[in-house]
């Protein structure tokens, strides 16, 4: 479905982000991206949409080459990459159903987008994907009005409103509590798994990766140094992607950090209120 | 607990040679004061400042009662006044928002050519004041009304261009970034990633303008470009203080009046 073949970026600074990045992903599947900070995994989401300018390489999406476009062909393969981000981006002053619609920005002409007057089957859709995300009643809120789990419902949303044959997803869960995480992380994943959709998803969080993803594709400074279903990573492939640290330790940490949320949450359940 | 013995008891804020600097600094200053002082007084008749109480005592005294019967006249100029600055706003408004995206660095076409011409026609807007944009007008297309709104508009592009464009070089690049990865259309990005985002600027700016232009537009007419000040022309000219009391306060409870619709307009919105 998607293919990068010798992908590099280099930054006018002179920064390497990527090295010759090469992977397939298969229809359906969903890989996660993980990797220290700065290792390039937000600008290889951006060069497969070409919000970053790829400097070589290319982006196969089916049989069409996303780097060769001109800007007109460019905008038409687009409306086939669903794209979500880490602080959900949304147009903070429209409403909820008009940052959903604006998944049809690329289908429907210039003034149907300027008088909100969208066909009535992206209307009917943009209800339907609200309903699936269960944000129906929330539909004529505007996007400042919600809470970060529910505005990231609406960028998924907005993503699907495209109908997409390929997913992008750049820390979805960066700015959500560890519940709220996992929940949009469920929620992905099924949605996913409904379409049949392949996703890329930069996650910072590895035990989230390693429940939810199907494949881990570890970056360092620019290149691919793993790429394997999540069981395989190993103590040992995580010092490869992170470098060096006690990562018992560091997982003993999560646990007591887990065991001590628990025990917050059952005396504030046993409080008096 | 140990006594720490080798850390500095003393600490001051600035080094000795900043504190010489300073005060020399403060001594420039003063000298500077003294000697503009002796300039400015040089030609001073003193004579006519020592008198100067008495005769404001005077002007007040003859401003004194005010004559109230003058108001009903005052109606129709102070309307035109009104006029005068709601249509020049708007008429500057339309005119400042392409002149603010072309010199946005985020939204102009050509940062080497269109984004100089705009910065230009902002500042040359702003570099004119009001009265004498309307003293040229006045010349150009004769006294009149329409001299007032031109003059308004012109002087209004420059304010409400220059802020526009700071409202837009400080979007929220994620937002427009997420437009753009739809697929959307130059037009379709500026439409949703842009506009929404600047509209509580764009509305606060134009009220404020609005509230400003009342206060200048009350002036246009002492160079004859309509409204009120063509009264107080007329009543100063004739040394009529009483009329000009009623003219001044007329203004002073217009302003008042204008300052709290756009308080109350730029509450709403933000």
């Amino acid at each position: 479905m998607l293919r990068l073949i010798a992908l590099s970026k280099t930054y006018a600074t002179g920064d390497t982000a990527l090295a010759d990045v090469s992977m397939d992903v298969p229809k359906g599947q969903l890989v996660g991206l993980i990797g220290p900070s700065g290792a390039g995994k937000s600008t290889l989401i951006r060069c497969i949409n070409r919000l970053v300018e790829p400097t070589s390489g290319q982006v196969m999406l089916g049989d069409t080459d996303l780097v060769r476009l001109g800007a007109a062909d460019l905008r038409r393969q687009r409306r086939r990459i669903g794209m979500i981000f880490q602080e959900y981006a949304l147009v903070e002053r429209l409403t909820v159903m008009e940052n959903v619609l604006s998944g049809r920005l690329g289908y429907v002409p210039f003034w149907r987008s300027w008088l909100r007057r969208y066909p009535p089957q992206d209307i009917r859709r943009a209800y339907e994907l609200l309903d699936r995300v269960g944000l129906l009643q929330h539909a004529d809120k505007r996007a400042d009005a919600l809470s970060g789990g529910q505005r990231q419902r609406v960028g998924i949303a907005r993503a699907l409103a495209q109908e997409p044959e390929l997913l992008l997803v750049d820390e979805p869960t960066a700015s959500l509590d560890p519940k709220t995480s996992r929940q949009i992380m469920r929620l992905l994943t099924e949605i996913c798994a409904e379409r049949d959709l392949p996703a890329i998803v930069n996650i910072h969080d590895v035990p989230l990766a390693q429940q939810f993803m199907q494949r881990i594709v570890g970056l360092r400074a620019g290149c691919v140094v793993f790429d394997d279903p999540p069981d395989q990573l190993s103590e040992s492939a995580l010092t490869t992607i992170y470098g060096a640290e006690d990562w018992h330790a560091m997982r003993q940490g999560d646990e007591e950090q887990a065991e001590a949320q628990a025990d917050a949450k059952r005396r504030l359940a046993e409080m008096p209120v | 607990m140990t006594e720490i013995s080798h850390y500095a008891q003393v600490w001051s804020h600035r080094t000795p040679r900043k504190r010489l600097l300073m005060w020399l600094g403060w001594l420039a200053l003063v000298a500077l004061f003294v000697w503009c002082w002796q300039i400015m007084t040089e030609t001073t008749i003193w004579m006519f400042v020592t008198d100067a109480p008495r005769q404001a005592a005077d002007i007040g005294g003859r401003m004194l009662p005010p004559r109230w019967g003058y108001l009903p006249e005052l109606m129709n100029p102070l309307w035109d006044t009104i006029n005068i600055a709601t249509l020049g706003t708007i008429g500057g408004v339309i005119m400042a928002v392409p002149v603010a995206f072309l010199a946005a660095r985020n939204t102009t076409p050509s940062v080497t050519i269109l984004r100089p011409i705009a910065l230009f026609i902002i500042v040359a807007s702003r570099s004119i004041n009001s009265l004498i944009w309307a003293l040229l007008l006045v010349a150009v297309i004769g006294p009149g009304l329409l001299a007032g709104i031109i003059a308004i508009a012109l002087r209004s592009i420059g304010f409400v261009g220059k802020l526009l464009y700071e409202a837009i070089e400080e979007t929220d690049k994620r937002q427009i970034e997420a437009i753009t990865a739809t697929g959307a259309s130059q037009a379709q990005i500026l439409s949703y990633g842009i506009v929404p985002q600047i509209m509580p600027a764009f509305w606060g700016i134009s009220v404020f303008r609005w509230d400003i232009n009342i206060r200048e537009s009350t002036i246009l007419g002492l160079v004859g470009a309509g409204g009120i000040g063509l009264k107080l022309n007329a009543s100063l000219a004739t040394l009529a203080w009483n009329q000009v009391a009623v003219i001044l306060l007329l203004i002073l409870g217009t302003v008042i009046i204008s300052e709290w619709v756009s308080a109350r307009v730029r509450h709403a919105i933000i």
